[in-house]
């Protein structure tokens, strides 16, 4: 049964490495997730049949419970609230990790990995540091939802000697684990859950909300680790696979944001970005130079005359929920024989990819919209770039100011269409709280107005 | 022709028998392996060595794969990944009531949030992949 199991563990670690493969195009990416599910399910069945398990009944009530609750806020979540969601779902993989591993401290033979103050010395290192990524994981991700959700401020909070009191924490978690391997007590057991708690709001707190997509890349990577190490632990194959493939996604996607906003991983842990926000009134600092204001008419008569027109969405439009209007707009553009576009910025939104399901949400074909790299050249051709709740990765400053905090990110080249058109609630500042040079350039006019309210009028309009 | 047809033909029936030998030290080794793991369970040490084996060779995996992840789908790969990392569950079914010991709230509790996770991740995976559709469709 024991060596049936691991081979039905293997086959269930290739059928979520098929699950991520298919995500490689919409096409197959369903195909993919219902080889996910199955794995899934093929993994805990086994388990349930091993021999060692017992309270069958109870694991399948556990099961109903949370699958209920699970469900149940899949269905009704908003797409605008993924981030949080998935934030707040890593957290519970974090407390699913440290619960796990203190079920192994007190019980090891159910385990097999020794007998009770008698566990195995690598056991308890694999246990400790699942124990300790599991409760970063789980307080980090807290904080993170807590501040994406707006329970928190998404300002930095930052202190004197913050990092130093970082540092200091993760010297002594590693000291003390170290005791722990060799002592077995389990008072320090659960001072390093403790300690590793408090590690996990102090790393996240200093972080800002224009970096919270890298963050939450981050702590998914985080919660396959700890799973990883919950796997060495119980010596089972498919948690290590898992844990290493979750973990490795988790990595790519932080390095796939951080590069998108031109920072460094190390800069972004450090903390503080966008601790000036809302710094200023780009009119103080430009008292020559007036932006040009224009109304929904006059936006309907340009674009209703282009023949090209790409639309660039930001974080704005999801918080205005314009991503519907927007569609319609684009949907009566077309009729009218305008070639329209959508342009994504890799750091759009608070979440990898989380432009795309917006759009997608709005019935928005995925073969009209299009990435950074790809869509950058079509901006010369384009006759009207719509800039709806996006602001700092339309910003040419990055690419010609080199005092700008944001210089060196790659950003979409909206200055080079015709004419850029440009909704936005008012000439203030963007999310990371720099100034954009291009709300004063002569090709743009400013739509000031919420964005949903906005679009909606330009489709009056456009009737 | 001929001559290079017969040499074909010797050196693929060469390959079918190096094949076959290679399929059975393949098959010696495995149930080497797995003796070598039954060992480790007992002594539990060395398991360390294997368990880095997968991990190190996974992280690879895992590398490849989530590069060719299309960056429109990256929300849907944190809904997945979401949900297999609470593959943990494993873990937490073996200690809700492991034999010869008593029902355990911490192992009950992580089965618990393990299938929060399971069923909202692959859930809201589903939702979105639906949402995605080509021009026309």
């Amino acid at each position: 049964m024991e060596n049936l199991a691991a081979l039905v563990y293997i086959v269930a670690a290739v059928l979520f490495i098929l699950a991520l493969r298919g995500l490689s195009h919409p096409e197959t990416a369903r195909r993919g997730l219902s080889y996910g599910m199955t794995g899934m399910g093929l993994a805990i069945f086994t388990t349930l049949l091993l021999p060692q398990t017992g309270g069958t009944c109870w694991s399948l009530i556990g099961i109903g419970i949370g699958g209920a609750i699970g469900a149940h806020i899949a269905r009704t979540i908003d797409m605008t609230a993924l981030p949080q969601l998935m934030a707040g779902f890593h957290s519970l993989v974090g407390l699913a990790a440290v619960c796990v591993a203190a079920s192994a401290f007190y019980t090891p033979e159910a385990f097999g990995i020794g007998t009770k103050e008698d566990i195995h010395f690598a056991s308890m290192v694999e246990m400790s540091l699942g124990l300790a990524i599991g409760a970063v994981t789980f307080t980090g991700s807290i904080i993170a939802w807590a501040k994406l959700e707006g329970r928190m401020s998404g300002k930095p909070i930052m202190f004197g000697g913050q990092h130093a009191l970082n540092g200091m924490l993760g010297v002594l978690l590693l000291l003390l684990i170290f005791i722990l391997c060799i002592t077995e007590s389990s008072f320090i057991f659960w001072l390093v859950a403790i300690l590793s708690m408090a590690l996990g709001v102090l790393i996240i707190i200093p972080i800002g909300g224009a970096d919270m997509p890298v963050i939450v890349s981050m702590l998914n990577s985080y919660s396959g680790w700890a799973a990883a190490g919950i796997g060495f632990t119980l010596h089972n194959n498919l948690l290590i696979i898992t844990g290493a493939l979750v973990g490795a996604s988790g990595a790519i996607l932080s390095y796939i944001m951080c590069k998108g906003m031109n920072r460094s991983f190390i800069s972004v842990i450090m903390g503080g970005f966008g601790a000036e926000q809302g710094a200023g009134d780009a009119a103080e600092h430009d008292p020559d130079r007036s932006a040009k204001i224009g109304s929904a008419e006059d936006a309907a008569y340009i674009m209703k005359n282009a023949s090209k027109v790409i639309i660039i969405p930001g974080y704005g439009m999801a918080v205005a929920q314009a991503q519907h209007a927007l569609r319609e707009m684009a949907d009566i553009l077309k009729k009218e024989g305008v070639d329209v576009k959508y342009a994504i910025h890799p750091v759009a939104g608070r979440m990898p990819g989380h432009m795309n399901v917006l759009l997608a949400e709005a019935n928005v074909p995925y073969d009209e919209v299009f990435e950074m790299e790809d869509i950058n050249r079509e901006f010369a051709q384009a006759d009207v770039a719509y800039v709806i709740g996006a602001n700092d990765i339309t910003n040419p400053a990055a690419k010609n100011d080199s005092s700008s905090p944001i210089y060196g990110m790659p950003v979409l080249d909206v200055e080079k269409a015709q004419t850029v058109l440009f909704v936005k609630r008012s000439l203030g500042a963007g999310y990371a709280g720099i100034d954009n040079p291009l709300f004063f350039e002569d090709q743009t006019m400013m739509l000031l107005d919420d964005a949903k309210k906005m679009t909606e009028n330009i489709i009056k309009a456009l009737e | 022709m001929s001559e290079t047809k017969k040499t074909l033909n010797d050196s693929t029936s060469d390959l079918a028998v190096r094949i076959q030998e290679l399929s059975q030290e393949v098959a010696a080794l495995a149930a080497e392996a797995s003796q070598n793991v039954a060992s480790d369970i007992v002594h539990g040490q060395p398991f360390l060595i294997t368990g880095l084996t997968v991990f190190i060779l996974a992280c690879f995996v895992g590398y490849h794969v989530v590069w060719r992840v299309t960056p429109a789908l990256h929300s849907p790969l944190m809904g997945i990944t979401n949900a297999i990392s609470s593959v943990i569950i494993v873990g937490a079914i073996m200690a809700v009531w492991p034999k010869d010991e008593s029902f355990s709230l911490l192992g009950f509790l992580a089965v618990i949030f393990a299938s929060i996770n399971i069923f909202g991740g692959f859930i809201i995976t589903r939702r979105m992949l639906s949402m995605f559709k080509k021009k026309g469709s």
